[in-house]
């Protein structure tokens, strides 16, 4: 194997405030006199301290910034955000939207509306539920839809008082019960049994008329697919509770299975993962909340509704809360619509059968390397779209971490593998997604890499440890960040702190 | 043979490399693979969609075809704001945000998001001194969002559970924030007081140092008022609520900080505010962001739910960027964490970094007086048309609310005609009588003495 003679660009690029001259413009506006406008006390006396840069001066900043950014010109595996080619014609077509106000009348906005309900069609017949709304601006945001949702549910059938726990499993992603959490809800975490899910009896010693709802996501960050799914869904409806599933990991079943048609009440797609949206390094997103008749009329609204080919906007009837400002990330919901448009349901099909042929090829070859191995051995079907691995083995071995591997992976243009979330149910975990996007060849040039580096830690293990080597900088020091003394999110607090960092 | 065309998406949808990686796995196709899903699972056809559009040039078509039914505001001329405004967008700003490295990755090492970290530590940096507070968290999804977060961080620093607020507040925005206020756990609930204005959107300040009490965790106020006034009762809010031990939180939009005193010199604990003003266009509502800042405080930062990105070292000594306080968030802590937080707005954290350096204090200030100009310039004018009342026009900044009922029309129906007559997006409607209009810094006075011509046509 020959590894690609990969460097990051290195610009040792200043900090803005550490550029520019006195008097320097980058943007000048109609010059207009505003004496006497602003109230008395209310002036501002001192200009801010920004700098003071010409236009061709901050565009070459932040491309110099964007050059010393990896994105996803590296191959990026990272799992459970489901690393997706973004199709730049929807792209390029979604930015006829910039200029759309959401407070437009609806006439106005036809095509768009006619976009969003279309998606809206697309995510029923892929899941089953009667309804979506895209104004979720996230995953996270989605689940806080649930949660938004199961309160005022129960709230209108008088039980809101009574029904004050929500379940969830340590699998699940930490926005479950923190949604659950910040909604008033007492948390119930299921731990794992040993084929990798919670059992049955851990489930019914949790429900009871105190069970407000299930939150759980199926398969979950392991590949593992709980099989008593549909018992689950039974036993939570029948306490009166409402299930709720985070199909984060939707990309290895779909067209394989329906939220609706394992029981659900609820679903959540995340449009920047799952349907090619961009992910803009962590959102603008849509976390797609779709749910039954019974529960639409306590979304947030309004939603698109279609009367004779035209569309206008509806607010529920029991709306108790907006989790979002108008209709949400219109415009990634209409490159979503682009994309779904683009695969058919036979694309989708065929993403779901490679994301989940990448994954097992990959943990064919992952396997053979020495210190690597695999959650629940004893779950020995083929996992869907994604495998928690372990490194233990490895750091036992050699001292050498799962961070450790990822920084000097990134020496060879390999972006970061998502470890897990909190809690770990491996040592030094490790979670590469395939997807459908990468080319066999780069997802073997990944493993090439993970060899080569497992190979050196064995051998030279200073050298990973040290890494990276052809980054933008090396890894971070042991400062204490946490600490207020060192802590700076501003030019401001950093120069107060540590009185450093003045131009030239 | 089309039928067995790989997807242009999907590299390994060719027929031989398919094969090839099935080969590798011992099968002759990928149903084993899903062994561990249930036969009753299983749908047992695939679901009805549109037929796909895998070609682009069919795609493309289809796509422009349906943006060709939209008529955007921002392409013609739109007095809409109330939360989210057409204000411009530098070019420079948009070529960043559209760069691949920031467009489409999610996440990466300290060392190879370097580039992307040192946007985000400029866009707080440079947050910072328009706000002048010193600890600024990553962006959370909008000024709704931010403003129900600090409310429940000044509930957690206090142990009190009245948020006192202004009656003229977006609705859109108290939408949300009810959401973060309610609990499914009573003794959790948040109760929000709203408090009388004038009609400027300023809050009645002997009605808020009478509803402040010793279980106020916040007075809250947002400057500019929803309703356009700046709060002249700025330095008096913040002195009501250390008068009971609460929280100041001001709401505030950056783009008038060039002009407009700080937050962090008007006593302010907690600002928040909007993102979308810096170098985000509206995007159909998708252009929204929001902030949390405040004094650099360990007890601020101890509640903070957002990420927040420190400066740091590498081992070499080079800076570098890091996530502090990391614990305390939902991905550290689960349900113990501070709220939650998540995917976000962060591309705009990179539009407003960029265009803040495009601004500088010089285009700022620039910015705050034309829009103060512009806001009284349509104030003036519009007083002049017959059966329209304009609530003030010193001391507003970029909103007016027009009253129309001197004419006996109502918004729905001026808003119509403006509309159909004159190809104009009128105001937000905020009674039905009166409707909030916005003036930027892309209107020209011209465009205003149409607006204006306009009304006199369509209220005669």
């Amino acid at each position: 194997m020959t590894l690609r003679r990969y460097h990051a660009a290195r610009w040792d690029e200043p900090l803005i405030h550490q550029i520019g001259a006195p008097g320097r413009r980058g943007q000048h506006f109609p010059l207009a006199d505003s004496t006497g406008l602003v109230p008395a006390g209310l002036q501002r006396t001192s200009p801010p301290d920004l700098p003071e840069l010409s236009e061709p001066e901050v565009l070459n900043h932040y491309l110099r910034l964007s050059q010393e950014t990896m994105g996803m010109i590296g191959v990026s595996l990272f799992g459970t955000c489901t690393m997706k080619y973004n199709p730049r014609v929807g792209e390029q077509a979604a930015r006829r939207l910039a200029g759309v106000h959401p407070a437009q009348p609806a006439e106005t906005m036809q095509g768009l509306l006619a976009a969003v309900h279309g998606l809206d069609l697309m995510l029923r017949s892929l899941s089953g539920m009667d309804r979506f709304t895209f104004q979720a601006a996230g995953g996270a945001d989605a689940a806080w839809t649930q949660a938004v949702i199961t309160r005022a549910f129960h709230a209108a059938r008088g039980q809101g008082q009574q029904r004050t726990k929500i379940i969830t499993s340590l699998q699940s992603h930490p926005c479950n019960p923190a949604t659950a959490a910040t909604a008033g809800f007492e948390v119930i975490t299921l731990p794992l049994g040993e084929n990798g899910y919670p059992s049955l009896d851990m489930l019914k010693a949790a429900l009871g008329p105190d069970t407000a709802a299930l939150m759980i996501n199926n398969p979950d960050d392991m590949g593992v697919y709980n099989p008593e799914i549909m018992e689950w869904v039974r036993l939570v409806k029948d306490a009166g509770a409402l299930a709720f599933y985070d199909h984060a990991n939707f990309n290895g079943v779909m067209t394989k299975i329906r939220a609706r048609d394992l029981g659900f009440d609820a679903c959540m797609f995340m449009l920047h993962k799952t349907f090619g949206v961009s992910k803009g390094g962590g959102g603008p997103a849509v976390g797609a909340y779709g749910c039954t008749a019974e529960l639409a009329p306590f979304m947030p609204g309004p939603l698109v509704v279609e009367d004779g080919g035209a569309y206008r906007l509806e607010t529920p009837p029991q709306q108790a809360a907006k989790v979002r400002e108008y209709l949400g990330n219109l415009q990634q919901v209409f490159k979503a619509y682009a994309w779904t448009r683009a695969m058919g349901a036979e694309g989708l099909a065929e993403a779901s059968d490679q994301s989940v042929l990448l994954n097992n090829y990959m943990e064919k070859r992952l396997l053979t390397l020495r210190g690597v191995t695999r959650s629940h051995p004893e779950q020995t079907s083929p996992r869907l779209e994604m495998t928690r691995y372990s490194l233990g083995t490895l750091l036992e071995d050699t001292g050498i971490s799962a961070v450790d591997v990822q920084n000097r992976m990134a020496d060879f243009g390999i972006d970061a593998f998502w470890l897990s979330h909190e809690p770990w149910i491996v040592p030094q975990p490790f979670t590469p997604e395939a997807g459908e996007m990468w080319s066999r060849e780069d997802i073997d040039y990944w493993i090439d890499v993970l060899a080569h580096v497992i190979d050196e830690a064995y051998r030279d293990p200073e050298r990973v440890r040290s890494a990276p080597h052809n980054q933008v900088v090396a890894k971070l020091s042991d400062r204490d960040i946490n600490d207020p003394a060192n802590w700076a999110t501003t030019w401001a607090a950093w120069q107060r702190k540590l009185g450093q960092g003045k131009k030239g | 043979m089309v039928q067995s065309r790989a997807h242009p998406f999907m590299p390994n949808s060719a027929a031989a490399g398919k094969a090839a990686l099935l080969d590798e796995l011992g099968l002759a196709g990928t149903e084993p693979l899903f062994a561990q899903i249930p036969a009753a699972h299983r749908l047992s056809a695939l679901p009805d969609l549109p037929p796909a559009l895998t070609s682009e040039v069919e795609l493309a078509r289809h796509l422009n075809a349906l943006l060709d039914r939209n008529r955007p505001a921002g392409g013609g001329l739109s007095f809409l704001g109330g939360g989210i405004w057409q204000h411009h967008v530098p070019a420079v700003v948009d070529e960043i945000v559209g760069r691949a490295e920031f467009l489409t990755p999610v996440w990466g090492t300290p060392s190879s998001d370097f580039g992307r970290n040192q946007v985000w530590w400029e866009f707080t940096s440079q947050l910072g001194a328009l706000l002048g507070m010193e600890l600024v968290g990553l962006p959370v999804y909008s000024w709704g969002a931010a403003a129900g977060h600090a409310f429940r961080m000044a509930a957690r620093l206090t142990g009190r559970t009245r948020i006192i607020l202004p009656a003229a507040i977006s609705p859109e925005r108290l939408a949300v924030i009810t959401g973060y206020a309610y609990s499914a756990d009573p003794a959790m609930r948040l109760e929000l007081v709203l408090a009388p204005c004038d009609p400027t959107g300023r809050l009645d300040l002997a009605a808020v140092a009478a509803l402040a009490d010793a279980n106020t965790a916040a007075i809250y106020y947002e400057n500019p008022a929803y309703l356009g006034g700046l709060e002249t009762g700025a330095a008096e809010l913040a002195a009501i609520a250390a008068r009971v031990g609460a929280e100041t939180i001001a709401g505030v939009d950056p783009i008038s900080l060039g002009v407009i005193a700080p937050p962090g010199e008007l006593g302010v604990d907690i600002a928040v505010g909007t993102i979308q003003t810096l170098g985000v266009h509206c995007h159909a509502g998708g252009g929204l962001g929001g902030f949390i800042a405040t004094r650099d405080e360990a007890r601020y930062a101890a509640e903070y739910p957002t990420l927040l990105n420190s400066l740091t070292t590498t081992v070499d000594g080079e800076l570098a960027f890091g996530l502090m306080l990391f614990h305390q968030s939902s991905y550290g802590s689960r349900e113990l964490g501070k709220d939650w937080t998540g995917n976000s707005t962060y591309l705009w954290a990179v539009a407003a970094a960029t265009y803040m350096a495009m601004l500088g204090p010089a285009g700022f200030a620039e910015i705050g007086h034309l829009i103060l100009a512009r806001t009284r310039f349509a104030a003036q004018t519009l007083a002049g048309v017959n059966g329209v009342q304009v609530a003030e026009s010193r001391g507003m900044f970029r909103e007016l609310l027009l009253d129309f009922s001197a004419s006996g029309r109502s918004v729905t129906a001026v808003n119509r005609a403006l509309l159909d007559r004159h190809g104009i997006f009128g105001g937000i409607e905020i009674t039905p009588e009166k409707a909030l209009f916005a003036f930027t810094e892309c209107h020209t006075e011209a465009d205003i003495v149409r607006l204006a011509d306009a009304l006199r046509e369509v209220l005669s």
